[in-house]
């Protein structure tokens, strides 16, 4: 049933590079698939009997207070920075989106060093109160998994901040002016119109937090807060079972699937197009006095705690740590860096819209499947996904060099093993669900009426897309963009394994010392990684942020 | 066209530029690749030796897993010559693989004491370093903590600091003592030490002792070359002022060693010239560097430890063969779950 439906001759193309694109972004979790059928032994008797329900009760925790803490950060500055004009208005809109480019474990360990009991804030309140020692007073403790929750929200929730603002900034007035006309009141405008409209971005916005979430390690590790990804690590590199760790892995994956489906299902008979030249966007409410003031708190808390905090001590440990931390090849690793996550970032967004166009141009399961399917990489732990693209590569590799010696007496080597390429490859599995989320939601809202104007005009699917639909969904495609080139600098478990030789990162440099728990030592490179992050938010935030579009 | 596409086309350009740019950085003439477990600003220094002396260039992945998945998968094209661990659990992996080949080298067995290295030649270690229990200066009493065995008693209720059971030191330690008293014993011993945990299992071992100095524990468990680490930094050293570094079981077996090591590849394409690298690791140079920068043992016996590190005093190391160590390490980790002893 999934293959029985019609394909129009000049849908042909669309599908078929579909199909291609999804087969090649999901070998390597076809790759997980396969070395889940081979485990060493049966990992899941023992888990069972031990630490697997601890686990995923953390993970469940983790789960569900950094969605609903990234809901409230995220689409309450969103709304804020949509709506209102307030002091300061102007930079909070992409200051907000500053704490994406701090990686959560840095964030984590930044904190640690400030809270902890030898931090300087405990120092500062002992020294105040003549407390001498950790009896004498109660401090909450930042290991912890109020702690983790608190972490990862604050550098999760510009995800959800940025699909937000972007889906309510396409609101028209005109929708504002009937609903007001209707009698609503702008809190019942927020949870009646707009907020079911931004709903998809949101969801899209959400799942790309919980991936984040049910995959991280680092920082729930140097929390001592145990996940399913403890188990995970612990049952390969502990227990030699790679293929356990695969099947754990693929649970993972499994409920991430469900959340998604669950979501899409409960919003299946909803269609929401937005008719375009009809009217203004909506015009900024201004607010003055206490209002103001409140307004201005809301988005300052999170940039504050989110970005201020850390860039401020890093820069101090940076700046103390100089000597011992610069080397000349930061230009080199820097430049690393950023030609990975450009060049990511650009194949993504080709990608992403081959797909979510394909998906638009024939509504069917086949086509809907390729696209969920290629969406999966982002719920794979980057550890267990590096295995699953060095496995088809080097197969590969070692396929065509077996091929060569025999036909031509010459060894090829490895092509793709090892190779930048082989890194690229891994962010594009990875962040595609990132760009194809964004330019779904921003495609979905486009009426058909477009499509069949342009095609009773003479123009061909691939014109329509260029003329018709790409300026319109300009401001989302550049929203994923961005967000994948973000992404692809913090990225460090899929670019250790699979880098080639004496081949660094700012990311991996950020890692050697951070890995020994040497924060001070790696606070540069993690200031560096801050800093080439903020230019493209910068930038990119002008063009997301113009409001009206013809 | 509209903008955007211009954009893309010209995005494409560049972006199959890079592409070209690192694809042909590859192949040199004189060079050995490593995969290493350990952060190379450990080693590099050494490797610039080498290379100074021998014109051999040293190429370098650092990864902390998965490499040796890597190795594997890349099969006989590998390009890596050699494979560094810190761990004998990871050094068993890949002769488990069957990644690795022997080496026999009259250099190695004449650097390397027959315990530190594999009697078939497939791994060799370089450095060792002692499980150690940190004392607090100020709280405990030296002659109660003796022993590993120690840690379990109620005397120390509340007051150990230690990182992750599961972390690969402390499963090294736990598979000795499965190999010395047993599984049921070992289950026990970890039982008692839990329910002597000051706080659940967290941050490496300097963050213990760190605990220690802040009076949250009065023992930690931690390998030796931290505490020379902590004395040469000016903000841990208040850390490490605040411990003495003990030797535990000097009554009986002795105190439980691991090591750091390494082992060529099957594949190795440039075999003689890690071979060269594997013996100059082991010569007085490179072992004099491994003891003056990061205070562990050198595995040679005509080198000295470090000033520092020799003024901590003398020990007797556990016997017990690495390779059981490295069979009882899965053992371990479950018991570690078994217990819950990370929660």
């Amino acid at each position: 049933m999934l293959l029985n439906f019609k394909l129009q001759a000049d849908q042909r193309p669309w599908f078929l590079s579909s199909l291609a694109i999804a087969a090649c972004i999901s070998l390597p979790i076809f790759a997980v698939f396969y070395l889940a059928l081979f485990p060493d032994e049966n990992a899941w008797p023992h888990l069972f009997n031990t630490v697997l329900p601890s686990y995923l009760k953390n993970t469940i925790i983790l789960m569900l207070g950094v969605g609903s803490l990234t809901l409230i950060i995220g689409i309450g500055t969103a709304w804020l920075i949509a709506m209102y004009d307030f002091p300061g208005k102007k930079y909070f809109s992409w200051a907000l989106l500053l704490p994406f480019s701090v990686p959560a474990y840095v964030i984590a360990y930044t904190y640690t060093d400030f809270l902890e009991y030898a931090g300087p804030v405990q120092n500062a309140l002992r020294a105040l109160f003549g407390w001498s020692s950790a009896q004498d007073y109660w401090f909450p403790e930042i290991r912890s998994m109020g702690g983790a929750i608190m972490m990862m929200s604050l550098v999760l929730y510009p995800y959800i901040y940025m699909l937000a603002r972007a889906a309510f900034l396409e609101q028209s007035v005109s929708l504002y002016r009937i609903s007001r006309s209707l009698g609503a009141g702008p809190i019942q405008f927020f949870f009646r119109v707009s907020l079911p409209i931004a709903r998809p971005a949101i969801a899209v916005g959400l799942s790309l937090v919980l991936m984040e979430t049910l995959n991280d390690f680092g920082t729930v590790d140097y929390f001592a807060v145990r996940t399913l990804t403890a188990g995970l690590y612990d049952t390969w590199l502990n227990m030699g079972n790679i293929g356990g760790a695969a099947q754990i892995a693929l649970l993972m994956v499994a409920v991430v699937v469900i959340l998604i489906s669950l979501e899409r299902y409960s919003r299946r008979k909803q269609k929401q197009f937005h008719p375009r030249g009809q009217g203004d966007p909506i015009k900024s409410v201004k607010l003055s006095g206490l209002k103001a003031v409140i307004a201005f708190l809301c988005a300052f808390i999170p940039v504050l705690f989110g970005f201020i905090v850390p860039f401020t001590l890093l820069s101090f440990y940076a700046v103390q740590y100089f000597d011992t931390s610069w080397t000349d090849s930061f230009f080199t690793y820097a430049l690393n860096s950023f030609s990975l996550a450009a060049a990511a970032s650009v194949i993504t967004l080709l990608l992403g819209i081959v797909l979510a166009y394909t998906n638009r141009l024939n509504k069917n399961k086949a086509t809907q499947f390729l696209v969920n399917f290629s969406s999966l990489g982002y719920a794979v732990p980057g550890t267990v996904l590096a295995i699953g693209i060095i496995i088809p590569f080097a197969a590969f590799d070692n396929l065509v060099d077996g091929a060569m010696r025999e036909y031509f007496q010459f060894s090829s080597g490895l092509i793709l093993s090892g190779t930048a390429f082989a890194i690229i490859f891994s962010y594009s599995v990875r962040f595609l669900a990132v760009s194809s989320g964004a330019i779904e939601s921003s495609l979905g809202k486009v009426t058909p009426n477009m499509d069949m104007a342009s095609r009773s005009l003479g123009y061909s699917h691939f014109q329509t897309l260029i003329k018709v639909h790409l300026p319109i969904i300009k401001r989302g495609a550049l929203t994923g963009m961005l967000v994948v080139f973000v992404d692809c600098l913090k990225e460090l478990p899929a670019t250790l394994i699979l880098r080639p030789f004496n081949f660094e990162t700012l990311a991996t440099q950020v890692y050697q010392f951070a890995s020994d728990e040497l924060l001070e030592q790696s606070a540069l490179s993690a200031l560096v990684i801050v800093i080439v992050g903020i230019v493209p938010v910068m930038l990119l935030d002008k063009s997301i942020n113009k409001k009206g579009i013809n | 066209m509209p903008k955007i596409s211009i954009a893309l086309i010209k995005y494409s350009f560049s972006l199959t530029l890079i592409l070209t740019i690192f694809f042909s950085s590859h192949a040199q003439a004189k060079e050995v690749n490593v995969y290493s477990y350990r952060q190379p600003f450990l080693v590099q220094p050494i490797f610039d030796e080498f290379t100074k002396k021998t014109n051999i260039k040293v190429n370098v992945v650092f990864a902390k897993k998965g490499l040796s998945e890597r190795l594997a998968r890349e099969g006989k094209n590998s390009p890596a010559d050699l494979v560094f661990t810190v761990d004998i659990g990871r050094l068993s992996d890949v002769v488990n693989k069957d990644v690795v080949q022997s080496v026999t080298s009259e250099v190695l067995s004449n650097n390397i004491p027959a315990q530190y290295r594999d009697p078939e030649g497939k791994w060799f270690g370089l450095t060792t370093r002692t499980r150690s229990i940190y004392v607090s200066k100020d709280r405990a009493n030296l002659s109660k903590i003796q022993s590993y065995e120690d840690l379990a008693n109620a005397d120390w209720k509340g007051k150990i600091c230690t990182r992750s059971g599961k972390h690969p030191y402390n499963l090294g330690l736990i598979a000795s003592m499965i190999s010395h008293h047993g599984e049921a014993k070992t289950v026990e011993w970890l039982k008692g030490v839990k329910s002597n945990l000051a706080r659940k299992p967290q941050g490496n071992d300097r963050a213990q002792v760190k605990a220690i100095k802040e009076g949250v524990c009065d023992l930690s468990l931690g390998n030796n070359y931290y505490y020379g680490k902590m004395i040469n930094d000016k903000e841990q050293f208040e850390w490490a002022n605040a411990v003495h570094l003990t030797f535990p079981n000097q009554n009986n077996r002795g105190t439980h060693v691991n090591i750091s090591g390494m082992a060529l590849t099957k594949s190795a394409p440039n075999k003689e010239n890690a071979i060269k690298l594997m013996e100059f690791l082991t010569e007085e140079f490179a072992q004099n560097m491994y003891a003056e920068q990061n205070y562990e043992y050198p595995v040679n016996p005509k080198v000295a430890p470090s000033k520092l590190v020799q003024s901590w005093g003398t020990f007797k190391a556990d016997s017990l063969a690495l390779k059981d160590i490295a069979k009882n390490r899965k053992l371990a980790a479950k018991l570690v779950d078994q217990v819950a002893f990370d929660e």
